[in-house]
This record gives C-alpha cells, structure tokens and sequence, in this order.
C-alpha cells in the first residue's frame, strides 16, 4: 500500500485554480521531489495534503484512508508533518519550546529533544534563545526538527533550501539522507533541481498546475527534465 | 488583450431611471410641509437624521474600515454647536447649523492623529473614550449648563410654521446631502483609495495610496456629517443635554441600521433606516425588548449575512441602484480560455 | 481626605481595572480579537452571582466560585459557538458582533433586573481597615481585590509560560497557520482563551459588584478602564496592564481629589490620552504578544 495517494485532486484560490487534476503515489521509505518553477502549484500541493487548503474536488488517501475529512491538527496525529515555506517558526518562543510545541500532537516514536539536536548540532547551543534571533539557516533547522518532533511517518518539506547558505543547504540534505535510513518518507518540494535530484528517488515535475513529467531521476535525461520545467 | 478592447463603464440605462425616481421621491418628500401634520413632519425629521447619521457611519465603518463607536461625540458637539452659534454668537439657527457642523470637524482634527494609532477593535473603543471625554467635559462645565443642559433659544423663538417646516426640510436636505456626499466621495480618487485600502492597506500604500491622508478625510467628513445630524436633532427637540446628546445609543442605532441594512453600501443605509424606523413606531414602547431584538438581528446579519439586506439583494439579482463601482466592460467577449482559470471572472469584472 | 490615603485608594483601584483588562489583553492577544462586551461579560457576572445567592440562599464566596465556572463555561461556548464564526476575512466583523452582544447583554439585564443599582453584601469584610496612622487607614477589601489581581496575573504568566496548554496559547498567537500543524486546534484554544478570560472578567465582576453598587449599563464604563490598562501597560504585556491599571486608578483619584469629584474620570482619560500621543506602545512594549 502507498503511503500517500493523490487522486484527480484540484485545488483552487478563489477563481484562480492552482492544481489540475493531480494524482500521484508515494511509496513507503520514498523520497519523492517536486519541482518545477515559480507559482507552478507545488506549495499548494504540500498545504493542500497537509489539511490547510481543501481540494474542491479529487481524493487524498493516506495508508489508504480518505484524509479530506480531517483538519490540519488531525493530520499531524496521523503522521503527516509539513515543514512549511518561509519556515514558520513561532519568534516568541525559544528554540526549546519551539521543540516543545513540534510534539504537541503526542504521538509516539524515536524523534525527541536529544535526538533532533544530534541531528542538528547547530541548535544544542542556542536552546534558550528566542526563534525570531535565529539566522535563517537556524530557523530552516528548527522548523524541520520541531516537525520531526511530532514522530510523522510522511515528512512534507516545502523549498527548504530557499535562501541558505551551501554549507547549510548541503548539511540539510545530509540529514534527509539520514531521515530515509530511519524509515520516514518524504515529499520534498525544490526550484532548485540539482541538489534534489541527489536525494530523490522519485520526481515530478509541475507546471502551471499539472505534472508534466514524472519518473525516476535515472530514468530521466536533464534535457528533458528542462523542458518540463520551462514548459517547452 | 490590448488597450481599446475595454472600457471603464459606471453607469447603465438603470440608473437614469433610479436618479429619475429619486428626483420624483425627494421632490414628493419636500411637499410635506405643504399638507402633512405637524407631528408627522417631526417623524419624519427623526428618520431624515437616522438616514444621513447612517450615511455618516458607514462610510467611516463600511467604506474606510473604521468602526467607532464614538461618533455620538460629534453628534453631541454638533447639538451644542447649535446652541453655541444661535444663542451665543446669535447667528440664524438655520445657518447655526452648518456651522455646528464646523465645530465637530474642528474637534476632530486634532482627534484624529491620535486615534489612528490604535486599530481594529482598539481604534473603536478609542473613539469611545473620546466621546466620553468631550461628555465628560460638557457636563462638568457650568457655561454649557452642566448635566441639565440647555434650551436653545434661538431655535424655539422662531416662527412656529418657520421651525417646524425650516427643520423639516433642512433634514431632507441633509439626509439627501449625505447620500449625495457618500455617492461622490466614492466615485472621487479618495473612493478609489478607500477601495484599495480596504482591499489590501499594504498594496494600496505601495502603490502611492497615502492611507493616513483618505481615512483622516473620511474621518473628518463623518464628523462634520455627525455634527450637522446633532444639530438637526437639536433644533427638532429644542432641548440639550449631555446625556443623551453623548449617549452611546447614537451609535448603536447607527450601526443596526447599517449592519441590517448593508455594510458597505449607499442603498444599506436607507434599507436598514426605513426597516428600523418601521419597527421603532410599532416596538418603541417596549424599549429595551427593541434594543434587545436589535442586538440580536444585528449579530445575526453580521454573522451569516455581513452586507447586510443588500447584500443579500445584490448578490441575487446583481443590482446596484448608485453606479459607484467601476466595471471593466470587455467590447468583445474573451476567446474561450479552456480550462486556465483566468476566464473564471467573466466578461464583466467588477472592482469594488 | 488626605493625599496619601487617596493614592492608596487609587493604587487598589488600580488593582480592579487590571483584573478587568487582563482578560482583554488575553483575548487580544492569542487571537488578535478586540471583545467590545468584555464590560458587560464582568457585570453579567455580578448578577449571575447575585442571582444564585437570592436564588439558593448561599454566601457570596460559593456563588461567586459558581459563577466563575459557568462564566468558563460560557465563555467557551461563547467563542465556539459564535465568536469563531466572525474570524478571519474581515477585521470589522468580531467588533460588530461583539458590540451587539454588549447591547443584548445591557438590556437584557435590564429586563431581568431592571436598570436599578444592585449591592452584593459580603459581611463585614467590607468595612474593616487596617490603621497605620490617624490619618492614614487602608480598607481590607480593597487591599485583598489588590492582592487577588496580583495572584490572578502571575497565575496566567505562570500558564503561558510554564505549561503545553500554555505554549499552544503562544504558538498559536504567534502564527495559526503554523500551530496548526503541530496539531493544535485553533479553534479550540481560541475557546479556552476565551473562557479563561471570563472566568477572570467574573472574578473582576463579583469584586466590583461587592465593593461597590453595580447596575446594567456599567459595562461599558468597565471596558473602556480596562482598554485604557491595556493600551497603557503596553499591548501584549500582562503585567503591563497592571501597571497601566494602576495609573488609571491614581490619575482617578487623584484627579478627584484635586479638581472636584466630576473630574476625577475626566482625568483618567486625558492620562490615558496623554500616554497615547507621547508614547503609544505604552510603558511596557512587546513586539511579540500574548
């Protein structure tokens, strides 16, 4: 069984229609990229499987359940966390609570405190500081460790390289790498197609709200994965 | 698409007959004094200032985005402005007026700055401390006659005939000048900014909007509006006092009939006034079971119908009585656009 | 009277208008909502209290327990039920809707009640005083609501600071979207907040309505003492509007005692209004809130 499963899913904002009929499958121990440029709906993807934004019609199944009838927060509890765009974290509160807040949910698994900062090293000294102080390469750390916080079994990672240094964009990629050898699938969305393509072993490239290509990365000649970025 | 496929269009063949049909009511409403009774016309007088107080709220609340809950201030101001200019400086009650009107905008500008720094909600009870400032200060004065108030002279020594039909139409002709004022404020640049504000404050100011300059205008029309209202009111009762000149109950009326009438909308205000004044004849005996009521409609419309009656009317049958929204009329209709979305909107596309 | 006893008195009073404000700051704070009947929530709740003490014939501490919790409970239901429904894409909608409320709730106490001043007796607490001097005594009633403001404050800061609950209440302030995907239930928190903030704005209520006489249209006057305590505190800042309280209360009294009993409110405004021009984030700024 996949453990994620998009069928004919259409998303809109008001008049503006942001997905067309989307399906996909990712399977268990996966990591699945999306890219694909600018405003091509890959955002929208992530937030719409992760309960903030309703399909106006089409199916999410996650481990073959229907998921559309559950709220974001009923997500987290069944396993699915978004490490959102922009990053997210909450300024006020310190990196620790930060944390603190990622397991609110209570679900149980290998994720804790000690294990997200050996996983992050960066952040072991900076547990008392406030989140706004952080740099953003901070920051991108904290929000994908406060997500692994709530143990999920699918991680959502929306354009966590956007901004960052190279030392932190490849460190970031290291830990995905390390996050697939504990068991937890992933959906990663990029603009940024080489590193992905490292890590991935799935993708699907999105245009203008549709997939128009899809395969493994081997499978898949740059020639033709430009052209599917671009749209020509 | 290129430049001459459209055009900017406001009005229709529709609102030559509304502004016909206006004519022929205003023209019918200004005959009364001719033969209607006397405590007919100071009804009427009542429901003239409801209207244009109305008016005055919403373009402050439903145009610019500022709920107050203090314009009673100006009201109050505007009563005793009348009182200030007829009795003290003896200048003709009928002229007094307008120059009360003065008076509340002359409070207000300084008010003003000092307000908009709170928003939202503060900015309402903001308003509120202010109208209990100016309360405060009125009935603690021993010139102003303190809690008991004053008569204004000036305004019962006229004419009985003169009085009574001069206040009449002097409150249709605020109560008409209010909606005009409103019409050609929205259709004015400061409309158009006001449209922008209220859609996105930071898109409007990036876009050169100077957000402080609109709202202090509207600010300080409304007060100026309120401040006629007042005046008008207190020339139909003759007597002032604090209390209810500065009685929070000014807004309140204000705000059902906007709210039940139509936030955001001239037609609102008038629908709201004549279905509050209606239910006042038939329900003023049992006053707090009216407010009571008028609470709990207010909430009620404000939660599952927020453009109030005519929203509900507009959204029906697409009718708009005042030609204050800019529509982009295509000349040809769009090539069909599949499945894109972009065509969603249609060949009309109203901005408003 | 003398000065010193008068700022006292207005030290103490300040103590009431913060336990007014702290709910309004809460409100304020967790879901950016300005509650227009929060004055009116507080005097509902006197008369909720003075009801279940002529009803059932108990002491005013059990009724005053009571109706703490039934303002809980209503104060979750309230927001669930309604407030929630008035969030989101219009910032005029919550101040509509929350004015009608304080008009229902005026005039339906008028109903009940009628527009008469009621007392809510306490014993002879309300009358005893601790005398330092001849000239200076302090009432320990007034001294006690003091106290109870102060435990109350230090109790939430505890909350938010301290406890799961607390942190959601914070993380959801800081950014909905992103607590909801730590699994926290915005709606659910804006209930609890709520709630918390009318068990406090009873409390407040139940104070007043014993030290001093409470009638139907009071709340209004309680909203605004406490906008002015929050503003003034610093927007966000918890025990700011406990400061912000107590200026209020000495600028009253003191304003009283100076210019005549007619200007003491006079006052307080023109302090507040004052504070606003020099520096309007109030003495205790916060750029984060809650």
């Amino acid at each position: 069984m996949s453990v994620l499963e998009l069928q004919e899913v259409d998303v809109f904002y008001g008049d503006f229609q942001a997905l067309f009929k989307v399906s996909f499958k990712v399977e268990e121990g996966q990591t699945f990229a999306c890219i694909g440029a600018n405003g091509g709906g890959k955002s929208t993807l992530l937030r719409t499987i992760a309960g903030l934004q309703r399909p106006s019609s089409g199916q999410i199944f996650f481990h073959g359940e229907p998921v559309d009838k559950h709220p974001a927060h009923d997500r987290v509890g069944m396993g699915i966390a978004l490490v959102p765009e922009g990053r997210r974290v909450f300024p006020s509160l310190t990196v620790f609570e930060n944390l603190q807040i990622g397991a609110y949910g209570g679900r149980k698994g290998d994720w804790n405190t000690d294990s997200v900062m050996e996983l992050f090293p960066l952040l072991k000294p900076l547990v008392k500081r406030q989140a706004s102080s952080l740099s953003g390469g901070e920051q991108q750390a904290l929000a994908i460790g406060r997500a692994l916080m709530a143990n999920p079994h699918l991680l959502l990672l929306d354009e966590v390289s956007l901004g960052l240094a190279p030392v932190v964009i490849k460190r970031i990629y290291e830990a995905m790498v390390h996050l697939v050898d504990t068991g937890t699938t992933i959906l990663v969305v990029e603009q940024d197609v080489q590193h992905v393509l490292t890590v991935a072993d799935h993708v699907a490239c999105f245009l203008e709200g549709r997939i128009s290509l899809e395969g493994k990365p081997s499978d898949l000649s740059s020639e033709a994965i430009t052209a599917a970025y671009f749209g020509m | 698409m290129s430049a001459q496929d459209f055009s900017v269009a406001r009005s229709t063949r529709m609102h030559r007959y509304v502004l016909i049909m206006g004519v022929l009511i205003v023209a019918a409403l200004a005959s009364f004094p001719f033969w209607a009774q006397v405590s007919f016309l100071r009804t009427m007088v009542t429901f003239f200032t409801l209207v244009a107080l109305a008016q005055m709220w919403n373009l402050l609340g439903g145009y610019a985005g500022m709920i107050s809950v203090g314009q009673q201030a100006y009201l109050g101001l505007g009563a005793y402005g009348l009182w200030l200019m007829g009795d003290v400086f003896h200048i003709h009650p009928f002229v007094s007026v307008i120059l009360a009107g003065g008076l509340a905008l002359l409070v207000a500008l300084p008010v003003a700055p000092l307000i908009f720094r709170l928003r939202g909600g503060y900015f309402a009870i903001g308003t509120w401390v202010v109208a209990e400032v100016v309360r405060l200060v009125v009935a603690n004065i021993q010139a102003t006659g303190g809690g008991s108030g004053k008569t204004v002279i000036s305004a019962a020594r006229l004419p009985i005939d003169t009085r009574i039909n001069g206040t009449y139409l002097l409150a249709l002709f605020v109560a008409v000048g209010s909606i005009l004022l409103v019409y050609f404020l929205l259709r004015s640049r400061l409309g158009l900014a006001l449209t922008a504000i209220r859609d996105n404050e930071l898109a409007a100011q990036s876009s050169g909007v100077n957000i402080f300059r609109s709202k202090l205008y509207v600010y300080l029309i409304s007060a100026f509006g309120c401040g006629v209202v007042g005046a008008v009111v207190a020339m139909n009762l003759l007597r002032i006092q604090p209390a209810a000149a500065f009685s929070i109950n000014w807004t309140a009326y204000a705000l059902f009939i906007v709210v039940i009438g139509g936030f955001g909308s001239i037609e609102g205000p008038i629908i709201g006034a004549v279905i509050y004044f209606t239910l006042l004849q038939s329900l003023s005996q049992y006053g707090t079971t009216y407010m009571l009521l008028l609470g709990v409609i207010a909430v009620a419309m404000a939660t599952k119908a927020p453009r109030g009656i005519w929203g509900i009317v507009t959204k029906r049958w697409n009718v708009h009585l005042f030609p204050v929204r800019r529509r982009l009329v295509l000349e040809e209709p769009p090539e069909p656009q599949g499945t894109t979305g972009a065509g969603a909107a249609g060949p009309v596309a109203e901005a408003s | 009277m003398d000065w010193a006893n008068v700022a006292i008195q207005g030290i103490l009073l300040g103590g009431l208008y913060a336990l007014f404000a702290t709910g309004l700051a809460l409100v304020f704070g967790v879901m950016r909502m300005v509650n227009l009947a929060h004055g009116d929530l507080g005097i509902l709740a006197a008369f909720v209290a003075l009801f279940l003490v002529q009803s059932f014939h108990i002491g005013v501490l059990w009724s005053g327990l009571l109706t703490i919790v039934i303002m809980f409970v209503v104060g979750y239901l309230l927001q669930r039920g309604l407030l929630n429904f008035t969030l989101g894409s219009d910032d005029t909608r919550p101040i509509v809707v929350t004015f009608g409320l304080s008009i229902i709730i005026q005039n339906g106490l008028i109903m009940w009640f009628s527009a008469d001043s009621q007392g809510l007796d306490a014993g002879k607490i309300e009358n005893i005083s601790i005398r330092i001097s001849d000239k200076l005594s302090i009432g320990w009633f007034p001294l006690l609501v003091f106290i109870t403001s102060i435990v109350v404050i230090a109790l939430l800061q505890t909350f938010l600071n301290r406890t799961k609950l607390g942190r959601a209440f914070r993380a959801t302030s800081d950014d909905r979207e992103a607590a909801e995907l730590m699994g926290i239930n915005n709606r659910h928190i804006y209930g609890l907040a709520m709630a918390i903030a009318l068990a406090i704005v009873a409390l407040a209520g139940i104070l007043l309505a014993v030290r001093t006489t409470f009638d139907p249209t009071q709340g209004p006057f309680r909203l605004i003492y406490a906008f002015e305590a929050v503003i003034m505190g610093g927007m966000g800042s918890i025990w700011g509007t406990l400061i912000g309280g107590i200026v209020l209360g000495l600028s009253q009294t003191l304003g009283s005692q100076a210019f005549g009993s007619g200007w003491g409110l006079l006052v307080g405004h023109l302090v507040f209004l004052t504070v606003l021009a020099v520096r309007p984030s109030g003495f205790f700024a916060k750029t984060v809130t809650a």
